[in-house]
């Protein structure tokens, strides 16, 4: 597919129009209504049809004219990051904050290139102690400390 | 009441000790975020959104406008020292702040640009008050059909003024009226695009929107970039001007600070664009423009005025008219919303204590970071010493533990998670989020008032076109349209942002 000259925009359209394609093959039950009294279809089929439009015409554009290539994807930093985050927001509820936080801390600093383990687990304890101390006792956020006080 | 009758108002309510705090503490975590490269004000208030549900609303408000017009305070001190923004509006404040760094004139530098900002800061906050009452009265007598046509005007202004493709940004704007609207639809009780899941049948949180879009791939993209960051702290003495510096600087504040105030107004605008306008401004100007990017002190004072100016007369069109015209507002709304507040020009009359004392906040969270800045400059360069590796994880962490306790949910960190990810596709193929985030909050407004306005002309589209207020913001949004697909503008507008790089 490097053919394409300008692959930026090209993939930019049909992620357009595959949420477009998207909102309206959900939306299909949606009562659309009239254009006097519209039905909880009718807006969100119209963007879905602008999406579509939109979407297509960048994609095509971009088949002519030059463009920088699609820059690499590097599944590390994102998987670790955001799976870090997610598991930060199931672990919350069981284990409570001050687990949750040095867990957090720790598989999320393993992203970097420079990871040290002891001084991530450091910072994790001191973090888990500053978040109690601000988040729970100063500014009183509902959320477990230990795990089963939730 | 007369202004000054309003901001006698304003000021009993900003100089209570609890409001006194929290603007002090929005002003200091602006400028610590103003200063760290790497997150901006977006993902910080949505980060500290939730927290301020226990607040009362005009003390979560100050706080977070603290937090964008500090981040303009700061955002200048790691741009001149270490030649790197701070905060994408200070991105010219490098071209000749770190300039002057190197010649030895950190401290007038950083002086001028802290009282470049200090008088932007006064003059935006008259500007609010002297043009919101007259604005508001005018935005009562809207309709349904004007409003629709307004935030039509609002979003294709933000397009336009949006870098990058033009049919990207609003197929951008599109997708987030589109993700605004999941949830219930208020008119038939109807659940749209919820996949029957209880938290989205309330709709998706603007918090997770932000954090994911703003904060998640930011990260995620600082961390694949593995040049590290050279921390050159030069030596900073002599916080001062003199007389010759002074007499230099002061034509490129006044300037700074008009192009600031216009620039904040417009949809789209806000502090970026009005630093990098100013820039363009003084290089134009100057009697010897060769001296630009070599340390002339009004390349650092006019963007650093009118970036502090622009941040805070972006304020005027949410307070007045409702709608947001950056990514920063559009979360002011959110918090607005959060405290039940509907924004728009009711908020003057129904609520003058909160619209006036907001405005007076502005006033002294501006006094509070001119004092304290100066003297905290040695804090914040020892913080840019922090290696990112040990800043982001507690990055995350603030970010996890302000979306978790949004609704004490699991799920909404997933969905942030979620957003994080397209965040992330959306960094590489170049689709600027701010337009989508714009669009988001604007969804059901816009919805409904298109319904409305259809409803009263029994389903005539020409509605739109009758009502001269109406027909006139559809011709300024076809002719800003019309503009950008002009040669010349957009060669203008290529270069504007080709500064930044």
């Amino acid at each position: 597919m490097s053919k394409i000259p300008r692959p930026k925009d090209f993939y930019a359209g049909l992620l357009f129009v595959a949420f477009g394609v998207f909102a309206i093959v959900l939306g299909r039950n949606y009562p659309l209504g009239t254009a006097a009294r519209m039905g909880p279809g009718y807006f969100p089929r119209v963007l879905g049809i602008l999406l579509i439009v939109l979407g297509a015409a960048l994609s095509l554009i971009a088949l002519r004219g030059r463009g920088p290539a699609l820059p690499g994807w590097k599944w590390r930093p994102v998987s670790i990051v955001l799976g870090s985050v997610v598991a930060f927001g199931l672990a919350l509820t069981h284990a409570g904050l001050v687990l949750s936080t040095i867990g957090l801390i720790v598989i999320a600093s393993t992203a970097s290139h420079e990871f040290r383990f002891r001084e991530s687990l450091l910072s994790g304890v001191a973090l888990a102690a500053l978040s109690v101390g601000v988040f729970v006792i100063g500014l009183k956020l509902q959320l477990p400390i230990w795990p089963g006080s939730g | 009441m007369d202004l000054f009758g309003h901001l006698a108002l304003g000021f009993g309510v900003a100089l209570t000790p609890i409001n006194l705090l929290y603007a002090l503490v929005g002003a200091l975590v602006g400028t610590l975020i103003g200063v760290l490269p790497g997150i901006g004000p977006v993902a910080t208030i949505a980060m500290l959104l939730p927290t301020t549900y226990g607040l009362e609303p005009v003390s979560a408000l100050i706080m977070l406008a603290g937090i964008y017009y500090g981040a303009q305070y700061g955002g200048s001190t790691t741009s001149i020292l270490i030649n790197m923004p701070g905060e994408t509006s200070s991105a010219v404040t490098c071209l000749d702040g770190h300039q002057m760094a190197l010649k030895g004139e950190a401290g007038a530098a950083l002086a001028v640009a802290a009282l470049g900002s200090f008088f932007a800061g006064c003059v935006a906050t008259v500007a609010i008050a002297a043009f919101s009452p007259p604005l508001s009265s005018v935005a009562l007598k809207f309709g349904p059909a004007e409003y629709c046509s307004l935030m039509v005007l609002g979003l294709i202004g933000a397009v336009v003024l949006a870098h990058g493709t033009l049919l990207k940004a609003v197929a951008m704007v599109v997708l987030g009226l589109l993700l605004g609207i999941v949830g219930t639809d208020v008119n038939s009780g109807m659940a749209r695009f919820a996949f029957d899941i209880p938290e989205l049948i309330d709709g998706i949180g603007v918090v997770a929107v932000a954090m994911g879009l703003f904060g998640f791939a930011e990260i995620v993209s600082n961390l694949e970039n593995t040049d590290k960051r050279h921390v050159v702290a030069a030596k900073v003495k002599g916080l001062w001007l003199t007389g010759k510096q002074m007499r230099q600087a002061a034509p490129a504040v006044l300037r700074g600070t008009a192009i600031g105030s216009v620039l904040g107004l417009l949809p789209g605008g806000g502090a970026m664009l009005a630093s990098f306008a100013a820039y363009s401004v003084e290089k134009k100007v100057a009697k010897d423009p060769s001296r630009f990017g070599k340390g002339a002190i009004e390349g650092v004072a006019g963007p650093e005025s009118a970036n502090n100016a622009g941040a805070q007369t972006s304020f005027i069109p949410l307070l007045t008219l409702g709608i947001p015209e950056n990514a920063v507002m559009a979360l002011m709304v959110g918090a607005m919303t959060i405290h039940n507040i509907q924004p728009g020009p009711q908020v003057m009359t129904s609520n003058p204590s909160l619209f006036w004392g907001l405005v007076a906040s502005m006033w002294v969270g501006n006094l509070m970071l001119v004092v304290l800045n100066l003297p905290l400059i040695g804090v914040w360069i020892k913080l840019l010493q922090v290696p990112y590796r040990l800043l982001y994880p507690a990055i995350l962490l603030f970010c996890g533990i302000g979306v978790y306790s949004t609704n004490n949910a699991s799920l909404d960190v997933v969905m942030t998670a979620m957003f994080g990810f397209l965040g992330v596709v959306f960094v590489k193929l170049e689709c600027e989020p701010a337009p989508l985030l714009l669009g988001f909050v604007l969804g059901p407004l816009m919805e409904e008032n298109l319904r409305r306005a259809m409803l009263l002309s029994r389903g005539d589209p020409t509605v739109f076109l009758t009502r001269p207020i109406s027909l006139a913001m559809l011709i300024a949004a076809a002719g800003l349209l019309l503009l950008i697909i002009l040669p010349n503008f957009r060669k203008t507008r290529a270069a504007a942002f080709q500064e930044e790089t």
